[in-house]
C-alpha cells in the first residue's frame, strides 16, 4: 500500500514534469545547461511527452509500483544525455548539466526502489482459482475426476497421469523440449465431496490441489470449485509453461474446467478449425483461419 | 474446395481451400446446396467484429445434403437433405436444455476470448469470427456441423431449398424478434429496418397478432417490399421518425419496438452520424447506436424494446434514463434457432408463410464478392443474395 501511494506521487511528479516540459521547453533546457544544442527544444518536449506517459501508467494502473520501471528506463536516457553534455561543456553551463544530472540521479534512485518493491510485492507461492458448474449429478462428477486417468482428456498439458496404487500417481506433463514428470498424492479425499493432493516432496514441482464438488444452486448441476497453489519452485515452471504456452495459470484452469465441462455435458471437447488443439485465450492472435484443416488433423 | 474467404477489411476472396473433415463423434459433413449472404455479414466485412482473421471462410446461413456423419450422430445419415442453425448447439448444457440454443455454454470454444469482452461467453457461431469459435462458415461446397445430432432439421418433402433456407437464420431471427414483443392483438409495432430481417419480423409480427405494424428504412425499394406485408412504411430521411409515430399512435408511441439494424446504422442528422462515424472509425466505440436510441424513445410507456440487429461491443451515449423512467423492457438475443425451426417449418409447410418473398438475387458462390457489393450499397435494389456452390 505504502509502494504504491509513494509510485502515485512518482506519477504527479511525472505529470508536473511533463507539464513543464511542454510548456516551457526552453526554460528547462536553459537549467539543464543545454539550451546551446540544435533541437534541444524539440527534444525536451518529447521527453515532456514520455513523462505524461509516465504519468499515465503510474497514475492509471491498478498496481502502479511495477511501472516503475518504466521511469527508472527513461531516468536512463536522461542520465546519458546530461553525462554527455556535461562532458562537452565548460563553466556555467557544465556546472547547470552537472546540477541536473544529480537530481535525476537522485531521482532515479528513488524510481529504481519504488520499482523493485513493487516487484517484489508479486513474489510467494501462486494461488489460482476457478469453479464451473456442470449439468451432471454430483456422484459423476466427482467419479470422473477421482480417475485421475481421465484428467487428460480435458487438461491440456497433461499428457499422461498413470495410478501407481489409491493414492499415488505419476503425471506426465508436455513440455515444449522434453516431458516433465513428477508424483502426485491423494492426502485427503471425501467421497462424493472432496479431493487434496500434493506433489511428493522430492519429484520436481511443488505443487499442491483442492477439488471440492458441491450440489448446484436451486439443486441444478454440480459446482465444481478447483484451488491450486504453486510454491516456489513450482511458481518458476508455471511461469515457464505460461509463456511457453502463451497462457496465465489462471486461464489455464478456467480452460481445463471448461473442456471438463464439455467432456461431462456432452461427451467431447468442442473443436473448431480455428483452435484445433483446444483453446487458449492469449493465443488468440496465433490462432489458425477459420477455415478446414489440410490432411488429418 | 472453394469457399468464400475474408482476406482483410472490404475484402472477399473465393479461395482453394482444404475439404472439412470429421474432427468430432457429434459431427456431420454436409455439401451445401444454397447459402445465403446476411446482412450481419457485413459488420464482419466492414471489420467492426472483433478477432476476425484474415482466411476465415465465412457464412452462416446454409443448407445442403449430409455427405458424412461422425460414429456419434444417430439420427441423420447420408442423403439427408438438412437446414443448419447458424448458432452452433449442444443440446446438454444448461442454456440449451432451457432453450437458449444461442449461448450455449458448450460450443464455443473460445470462450475465454469472448469473456474477456463480454463478461461471459455466447455460444460458437458459423463463420462469425474467433471470439465466436472460429468454425469456417457456410459459404462453401461443404462444411463440418458439430453437434450434428442437435440443430440441423431434415427437410423431408419436396419444398425447395428457397422456402426452407431461411430457416437457418433470418426467417426464426425475424420471427424471434416479434415473439419478444409479446404481441396483443390490437396493438402495432414497429419495425426499424426494412431490409430481409426487418421484413420477416413484419410478417412474423402479423402472424403474432399484431394489428398495424409500422417499418422504418430509407431505400424506397425495401419499403415497396416490405409494404407487401401489410405494413405501413416511413423513410426516416423524409420525415421525423418520433413525431410520425407520436401522431400515428394517438400520443402514445407505438406497443414494442424492434431494433432489426444494429451497429452500423444511419442517421438522417450529418453532424449526428458523423459524431459517431469518427468515434467508431478510430475503434472509440463499436456502434452506431441510433437505432437503438430511437426505439426507445419512440416506445410506449411499460412497452417492449426487441433488439435482434446485431451489436458487437460498447455503446455511447444509452438513454438509460429513458429506459428507467418509463419502465421500458429490453429483450435482446442472438436467435435461438433450434427452439423455432420446427414450428416454423411447419407453418411453411402449411402455407402461413413463404419466406423466399426476400429473395432479390441468385447467383453462384463463385460471384460471391460481388454478391456482397451489391447488398452492401444496395445497388440493383439488391434485397437478399442467394449462392449456390
Ligand atoms: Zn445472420
Ligand atoms: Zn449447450
Amino acid at each position: 500500500m505504502m509502494t504504491d501511494r509513494f509510485a502515485r506521487a512518482l506519477g504527479w511528479t511525472s505529470l508536473a514534469l511533463g507539464a513543464a516540459h511542454l510548456a516551457a521547453p526552453r526554460a528547462v533546457t536553459r537549467l539543464c545547461g543545454v539550451d546551446d544544442a540544435p533541437g534541444a527544444t524539440t527534444v525536451a518536449r518529447l521527453v515532456g511527452g514520455r513523462e505524461l506517459l509516465h504519468a499515465a501508467l503510474l497514475l492509471g494502473a491498478k498496481n502502479p509500483a511495477q511501472w516503475a520501471w518504466s521511469r527508472v528506463a527513461g531516468d536512463t536516457m536522461d542520465l546519458g544525455v546530461l553525462g554527455r553534455a556535461a562532458a562537452n561543456r565548460t563553466g556555467a553551463r557544465r556546472a547547470r548539466a552537472l546540477a541536473a544530472l544529480g537530481a535525476v540521479a537522485g531521482i532515479t534512485a528513488l524510481d529504481a526502489v519504488c520499482a523493485r518493491r513493487g516487484s517484489a510485492k508479486t513474489k510467494g507461492p501462486l494461488q489460482v482459482r476457478a469453479s464451473i458448474i456442470i449439468n451432471k449429478p454430483r456422484e459423476e462428477v466427482y467419479h470422473f475426476w477421482r480417475d485421475l486417468e481421465n484428467l487428460p482428456s480435458f487438461m491440456v498439458h497433461l499428457d499422461s497421469v498413470r495410478t501407481i496404487n489409491q493414492r499415488r500417481s505419476r503425471w506426465k506433463v508436455k513440455g515444449p523440449f522434453a516431458d516433465l514428470e513428477r508424483e502426485a498424492e491423494i492426502i485427503d479425499e471425501r467421497a462424493g465431496d472432496l479431493i487434496a493432493w500434493r506433489s511428493v516432496p522430492g519429484t520436481g514441482v511443488s505443487t499442491a490441489g483442492l477439488v471440492s464438488f458441491t450440489d448446484g444452486p436451486g439443486g441444478r448441476g454440480t459446482v465444481v470449485d478447483v484451488s491450486l497453489e504453486y510454491g516456489a519452485p513450482g511458481r518458476k515452471l508455471a511461469a515457464a509453461v505460461a509463456r511457453i504456452f502463451g497462457e496465465h495459470p489462471k486461464q489455464q484452469v478456467r480452460d481445463d474446467l471448461r473442456r471438463f465441462k464439455q467432456v461431462m455435458e456432452t461427451g467431447e471437447v468442442v473443436r473448431s478449425e480455428g483452435s484445433p488443439e483446444g483453446h487458449r485465450a492469449l493465443r488468440q492472435l496465433h490462432q489458425r483461419p477459420a477455415q478446414p484443416i489440410g490432411g488429418r488433423a | 474446395m472453394k469457399a468464400n474467404v475474408w482476406a482483410g477489411r472490404n475484402r472477399l476472396e473465393i479461395q482453394d481451400v482444404p475439404d472439412p473433415q470429421i474432427l468430432n463423434a457429434r459431427d456431420a459433413i454436409v455439401r451445401v446446396t444454397s447459402t445465403a449472404i446476411c446482412g450481419s455479414d457485413l459488420h464482419l466485412v466492414d471489420g467492426y467484429i472483433p478477432t476476425v482473421k484474415k482466411g476465415d471462410v465465412l457464412g452462416h446461413e446454409f443448407m445442403g445434403e449430409v455427405v458424412e456423419v461422425g460414429p456419434g450422430v444417430r439420427n441423420l445419415h447420408v442423403a439427408d437433405r438438412v437446414v443448419v442453425p447458424f448458432p452452433i448447439a449442444c443440446g446438454a448444457c444448461f442454456a440449451c436444455q432451457d432453450g437458449l440454443y444461442s449461448v450455449c455454454e458448450n460450443s464455443n470454444p473460445n470462450a475465454g476470448m469472448a469473456e474477456k469482452l463480454m463478461g461471459h461467453a455466447p455460444a460458437g457461431i458459423f463463420g462469425y469470427s474467433h471470439m465466436l469459435g472460429g468454425f469456417p462458415g457456410g459459404q462453401a461446397e461443404y462444411v463440418r456441423v458439430p453437434f450434428a445430432d442437435v440443430g440441423p432439421i431434415k427437410i423431408e418433402d419436396d419444398l425447395p431449398d428457397e422456402k426452407v433456407l431461411f430457416l437457418s437464420d433470418i426467417f426464426p431471427t425475424g420471427f424471434m424478434g416479434a415473439e419478444m414483443c409479446d404481441i396483443k392483438p390490437g396493438q402495432t409495432i414497429a419495425i426499424w429496418g426494412a431490409g430481409p430481417v426487418g421484413q420477416l419480423a413484419a410478417a412474423s409480427a402479423f402472424l403474432l397478432g399484431a394489428d398495424r405494424v409500422i417499418v422504418i428504412d430509407r431505400f424506397p425499394y425495401r419499403l415497396r417490399r416490405v409494404q407487401r406485408t401489410g405494413a405501413e412504411v416511413l423513410n426516416y430521411e423524409e420525415v421525423n421518425v418520433l413525431e410520425a409515430l407520436r401522431d400515428m399512435t394517438g400520443g402514445r408511441g407505438p406497443d414494442a419496438c424492434i431494433d432489426a439494424v444494429g451497429m452500423e446504422a444511419h442517421h438522417p442528422t450529418p453532424a449526428i452520424y458523423a459524431y459517431d462515424r469518427t468515434k467508431q472509425a478510430a475503434r472509440m466505440e463499436t456502434e452506431r447506436p441510433y437505432v437503438l436510441r430511437e426505439a426507445i424513445m419512440a416506445c410506449r410507456n411499460g412497452g417492449v424494446v426487441s433488439v435482434i440487429g446485431v451489436y458487437g461491443g460498447f455503446v455511447d451515449k444509452f438513454p438509460m434514463g429513458t429506459v428507467m423512467n418509463r419502465s421500458l423492457t429490453i429483450r435482446t438475443g442472438q436467435c435461438h434457432v433450434q427452439r423455432y425451426i420446427e414450428p416454423l417449418l411447419d407453418r411453411i409447410r402449411a402455407g402461413e408463410i413463404d419466406p423466399s418473398f426476400v429473395i432479390s438475387h441468385r447467383m453462384p458462390l463463385s460471384e460471391a464478392p460481388r454478391g456482397f457489393e451489391l447488398f452492401k450499397h444496395k445497388q440493383d435494389e439488391c434485397n437478399k443474395v442467394v449462392l449456390t456452390p
